[in-house]
């Protein structure tokens, strides 16, 4: 379908602290024991999509996600690695890889995504429009957990929650205004010109953008070329071309491939002249209507050449509801999206649930009157001692947990050793962590490698091996 | 069997004068066609309408499914031959003029006087047939028992059928039977016929016990019995029609018979018989069009569904009269389709994209639908290479063959659409075997553009010049709809500086008419807006109506949107001349007396609710409802005698020379 996919995979990130270290980048943090990464190269393997291109910041991430790739994805999928530095935004990853696109069109999507939106469909509606992008929006999902308790709570307190106000058309498929969250304070600007053009504006702020675009090849290029300066996509490139949407300095854009290879010219002209005179017919999205001067009212008469539309169109693809669409973005959405994906949402785990809506590895070892309640799961060679109480909690490979431990609501990476007599609640436990004996946790986040001494209690703090 | 078909067929007289059948070409000595004409061809001759050789350069001529079938009250309605044009194939005037004799014959001689005066009238047969309707029934009966016939099925169905229609369509049979016994295709379809009836008796009775124990090579067998049956039932009543099918009776009733014998040694020549008929259908399907696909054939359309790429989710509380017709729930294609949007290798992305846009109406209207699809196509040409050891026209034939079905599966097909299909399938298959594939590829793209040039572009420049002499100052123009053509003619004679008002009349759900008077207004007419359900009141002030078409049938009859014919209706009544503006290309050979049998449905929820006005939702929910069918046509069917006019590329044409354009120019070896 000529579609090239870059896969932009972020390594250190601030706001994962302290889960995200030298050794663990961003993108092999494992959500239900699976690489975050992994959830977006299976979605875009089951859509028949094997040629990757996965950009990664920073050279340590770089080799690290390579070699996971390598030994997974064997055979699977066709994946080149490239390197960018870590100071660059992901406009300037794009900027590296970009001499490599050749494919009409390019999809962009973060690594952080966990989501069973067809790229498909996204994909489809940015054909369907001739759009320059297209970029998938869905429904900002519910922050914290509505049966947790109390975890999660301080994430909370900390992070308004603050997503994109976007405005769209009355059919809900172009994007009119995109503000990041951030930038709002009092007021926004709305363009006279696009409100005018399209009648109507729709301004949402439930919708959270997905990081899953689409883009027209050409007109990437020609932007990342053209604009040095530009350092994010959503930041940068995303609100430049729906702000320069009506007034379109694209020279690639509606220089379409097939005038190339017309025969006689005269019948070319001819053809193009009555299609540009008969868009309509159809509903006629906003720009179409525009560049054929019907808002205006004083349109030339002369210009019924189709180089004289100086529009591009910027479309957006609304997930439906029903859909789950997550980013990996923060210690909280990492919390929820483990929660859903062993939970609600299992289905994006791909594993297979026991009668008990649970999963334990066949070679996991429970003691006596060890308790694992539904929505857990308990992978390879983890061994558990007698009357432990799992509940909703995810606990990696080859951790060692005493006797009479209760873990509630909460992640516990590989090779972790908790010893009798713990309590762990609404907490992450990263990999190679100590809990000695009669330790209790509440709300907290150990980093990797840290040892937690005999009988602390800690409640809402987060540690890092120094 | 099919009688009612068959016989409503022969009822119409306007079937019979389509017009494709070129006056001047002689009949060619067909084997079949000689041999049915010594007896048969009285009556049998009269269903074909069309020599052979004729039916050949023709294949929609032939097609079944498209023509018409008139409710059976029509029968008596019908034009009598005074209607009948004087334009006869020459074969059928010899076939009279040797005189091909059947008791039937004489019958209606000591009948009706009318039928005397010219025999040979076919029209003059069916209109008596149809009008001693009843009261002749009995002598009918009587002939068909003196006549010299073993077939029981045929006096069956003659006691059987009360009305006059099925008493014709046995006529056709008895035609089949009368005919010499040394046509060996002949004597296979009555055997199975035989044979049918009993497997299906057998099927009956067994039920599934059947199913279930048969073994595989049974099943087979009796699956071929079936199609055979079908097939033979098929083709003895439409046997005389399309002489053509007639070879292909005969393998089909051979090979069963040989089915008959339940032995497994057979199976290597079974295939083989199967491919042979295989190769026949294909060859069959490259000069005659499939059928249209009937939805209410619930094993067809099983099988189609299998095959189809698009899941599609069938509504419910279809409206009866129109089962036939493909309805799916509004809304659940789209996301079907752009979930598979990378699985879809085989679809070239225009094409998709093309699919995609009349999935969601993003392009309507015939023309532009219509290039939309063949600009795909010359996409996907430009991308193609022959793979290995296949050749570029057929591979190339099977590919486009695949992207339409996929563009069906998406909608249904325009008029306007089919025949730019057929187009370009003739140009690939016409290619020169001594073309590289390069040149090929060039030339059938060169093709593209130039028949959309011609057709399209330089076709409506040509209407707009012929439409504009009709527009004088003062005059009140009224359209329905939008039509690219019309619209292109409203502003050219405002261009020319002409003086005149514009009524815009809209009709719900679609309001295409308004898109159609913001374009005007911001040229500077002077317009009226209003909607279907005021024409009365505004055709006083109208000088002249001026309306698009999606096809123009051969009859004269123009497919249009819907609400096309109520406006023609009334301007006919008001007096005021209707012009029809439908570019030659999309005239269409087949004929249609209403809009029932070929038609589109469309959205149904487009119609239960209105827009902005949140408190008329009495119909919420109405899917619910076992009483409660929706129906949204999106085509009709208007009469030819509202038209007064058709303009076309080729000039100005009453709606009766339509053949005649069908004729000299709608022939894929001179579209270009």
């Amino acid at each position: 379908m000529n579609f090239q996919v870059v896969v932009l995979v972020g390594g250190a990130s601030k706001t994962l602290t302290p889960l995200v270290s030298k050794d663990v980048p961003k993108a092999l943090l494992p959500v239900a024991n699976r690489p975050v990464l992994s959830y977006v190269l299976e979605l875009l393997e089951s859509n028949e999509l094997k040629d990757l291109i996965v950009v990664v910041q920073g050279q340590d991430a770089a080799v690290k996600v390579g070699s996971w790739i390598s030994s997974a994805y064997a055979d699977r999928l066709n994946v080149e690695v490239a390197t960018v530095a870590e100071d660059l935004g992901t406009a300037g990853a794009l900027r590296v890889v970009a001499p490599h696109l050749v494919a009409n069109d390019v999809m962009v999507v973060s690594g952080d995504l966990v989501t069973d939106v067809s790229p498909g469909a996204l994909a489809a509606a940015h054909r369907r429009h001739d759009a320059v992008v297209t970029a998938l929006l869905c429904p900002a999902p519910v922050s914290g957990a509505s049966d947790s308790g109390a975890s999660g709570g301080k994430d909370k307190a900390k992070k308004q929650v603050r997503y994109n106000i976007v405005g769209l058309d009355p059919t809900q498929q172009f994007l009119l205004l995109l503000a990041a969250g951030t930038e709002i304070e009092k007021d926004i600007r709305v363009q006279k010109s696009i409100l005018r053009a399209a009648g109507q504006m729709e301004i949402r702020a439930d919708l959270m953008d997905a990081h899953l675009y689409a883009f027209k090849r050409s007109a990437l290029q020609e932007i990342l070329v053209a604009n040095e300066k530009f350092q994010s996509i959503r930041q940068d490139i995303l609100p430049y071309l729906v702000r320069s949407q009506l007034r379109s300095e694209l020279s690639s854009n509606y220089q379409s491939d097939m005038e190339e290879s017309w025969h006689g010219k005269d019948t070319v002209q001819n053809i193009q002249t009555w299609r540009s005179q008969h868009q309509a017919g159809a509903r006629l999205s906003f720009p179409d209507l525009h560049s054929l001067g019907f808002n205006d009212g004083n349109r030339k008469v002369n210009d019924h050449l189709p180089a004289t539309r100086k529009s591009h169109k910027c479309c957006a693809y609304i997930a439906s509801k029903s859909t789950y669409c997550a980013r990996v973005n923060s210690v909280q959405s990492f919390c929820d999206i483990t929660r859903d994906v062993i939970g609600d949402s299992s289905h994006l785990s791909g594993y297979s649930f026991s009668l008990q809506n649970n999963i334990i590895h066949p070679s996991a070892q429970l003691g006596i009157k060890t308790t694992v309640g539904p929505q857990c799961m308990l992978d390879e060679g983890s061994q558990l001692g007698d009357k432990c109480s799992v509940k909703r909690s995810v606990i990696g490979r080859h951790c060692r947990i005493g006797s009479n431990v209760k873990i509630v609501n909460s992640i516990v990476m590989n090779h972790v050793t908790i010893e009798d007599g713990c309590l762990v609640q609404g907490s992450i436990v990263c990999s190679n962590v100590q809990l000695q004996e009669h330790a209790v946790l509440k709300d907290c986040q150990i980093g990797a490698g840290y040892v937690v001494t005999a009988g602390s209690e800690y409640k809402a703090e987060s540690f890092t091996k120094k | 069997m099919d009688p009612r078909r068959v016989s409503r067929t022969v009822i119409d007289p306007m079937v019979r004068t389509v017009g494709f059948n070129a006056p001047g070409a002689p009949p060619p000595p067909q084997p079949h066609q000689s041999i049915q004409s010594g007896t048969a061809e009285s009556v049998a001759g009269l269903v074909s309408s069309s020599p052979p050789s004729v039916s050949d350069i023709d294949p929609v001529g032939n097609s079944l499914s498209p023509v018409m079938i008139p409710p059976p009250n029509h029968a008596s309605v019908v034009p009598l031959p005074g209607a009948v044009p004087t334009q006869m194939s020459p074969l059928r005037m010899n076939d009279s003029r040797t005189g091909s004799y059947s008791p039937l014959e004489s019958l209606l001689e000591t009948l009706s006087p009318r039928s005397r005066v010219n025999v040979s009238e076919f029209a003059d047969e069916t209109t008596v047939l149809g009008l001693i309707g009843k009261s002749g029934r009995g002598i009918l009966e009587k002939t068909a028992s003196s006549l010299p016939v073993s077939n029981g099925e045929l006096m069956e169905a003659a006691t059987v059928g009360g009305r006059s229609l099925r008493m014709t369509s046995n006529l056709t049979k008895v035609s089949v039977v009368n005919m010499p016994m040394d046509i060996p295709g002949i004597e296979f379809i009555e055997k199975g016929k035989g044979a049918s009836v009993d497997v299906q008796k057998e099927r009956e009775s067994g039920g599934k016990k059947l199913k279930e124990k048969t073994s595989k090579a049974e099943r087979r067998a009796i699956q071929e019995a079936q199609r055979a049956a079908k097939a033979s039932a098929k083709n003895a009543g439409t046997a005389s029609k399309n002489p053509k099918q007639q070879p292909k009776i005969a393998k089909n009733s051979q090979k069963k018979d040989n089915l008959q014998i339940p032995s497994k040694s057979l199976a290597s020549e079974k295939n083989d018989a199967e491919r042979l008929l295989e190769k026949d259908r294909k060859r069959d399907g490259s000069l005659v069009p499939q059928p249209r696909m009937q939805f209410d054939d619930k094993h067809r359309v099983e099988k189609a569904k299998r095959r189809s790429v698009v899941n599609r989710c069938e509504a419910r509380n279809i409206v009866e009269l129109f089962r036939h017709l493909p309805q799916y729930v509004h809304g659940t294609q789209l996301p079907e389709l752009e979930s598979k949007f990378f699985k879809l290798d085989a679809i070239h992305p225009s094409v998709y994209k093309v699919g995609m846009q009349y999935l969601t109406g993003d392009v309507m209207g015939g023309n532009a639908r219509c290039m939309a699809m063949l600009l795909a196509f010359r996409d996907a040409i430009k991308d193609y290479s022959t793979p290995s050891e296949k050749t570029l026209v057929r591979d190339l034939t099977a590919k486009i063959g695949s992207y339409v079905s996929f563009l069906i599966e998406c909608r249904p097909l325009s008029i306007s659409m089919g025949n730019a299909i057929r187009f370009l399938k003739n140009r690939i298959a016409k290619l020169p075997v001594t073309l590289s594939e390069a040149e090929a590829k060039i030339n059938l793209q060169s093709d593209i553009d130039h028949f959309i040039n011609e057709k399209i572009v330089i076709a409506d420049k040509a209407i707009v010049e012929h439409a504009i002499t009709k527009i004088s100052d003062g005059d009140v123009l009224l359209t329905h709809g939008s039509s690219c053509v019309v619209e292109m003619i409203l502003l050219s004679a405002f261009e020319q500086g002409k003086q005149f008002r514009v009524i815009i009349v809209d009709s719900r759900p679609k309001l295409e008419g308004k898109m159609l008077l913001r374009r005007l207004i911001a040229k500077g007419l002077s317009c009226t807006y209003t909607h279907i359900n005021a024409i009365s009141y505004i055709m006083h002030e109208v000088t002249r109506v001026f309306l698009g078409a999606a096809s123009v049938l051969c009859n004269g009859a123009v497919y249009s949107r819907v609400g096309t014919a109520c406006v023609a209706m009334v301007a006919h009544a008001f007096r005021v001349p209707v012009m029809i503006c439908c570019e030659a290309y999309k005239f269409e050979t087949r004929v249609q007396l209403d809009s029932i049998c070929s038609n589109e449905l469309g959205d149904p929820n487009a119609i239960s609710k209105v827009p902005g006005r949140k408190d008329l939702n009495h119909l919420e929910n109405w899917s619910d409802s076992e009483n409660l069918q929706l129906l949204n046509l999106t085509y009709d069917a208007t009469p030819s005698d509202y038209i007064s006019m058709i303009i076309t590329d080729y000039g100005m044409v009453p709606p009766t020379s339509v053949p005649v354009i069908v004729r000299e120019y709608c022939r894929e070896q001179i579209w270009i």
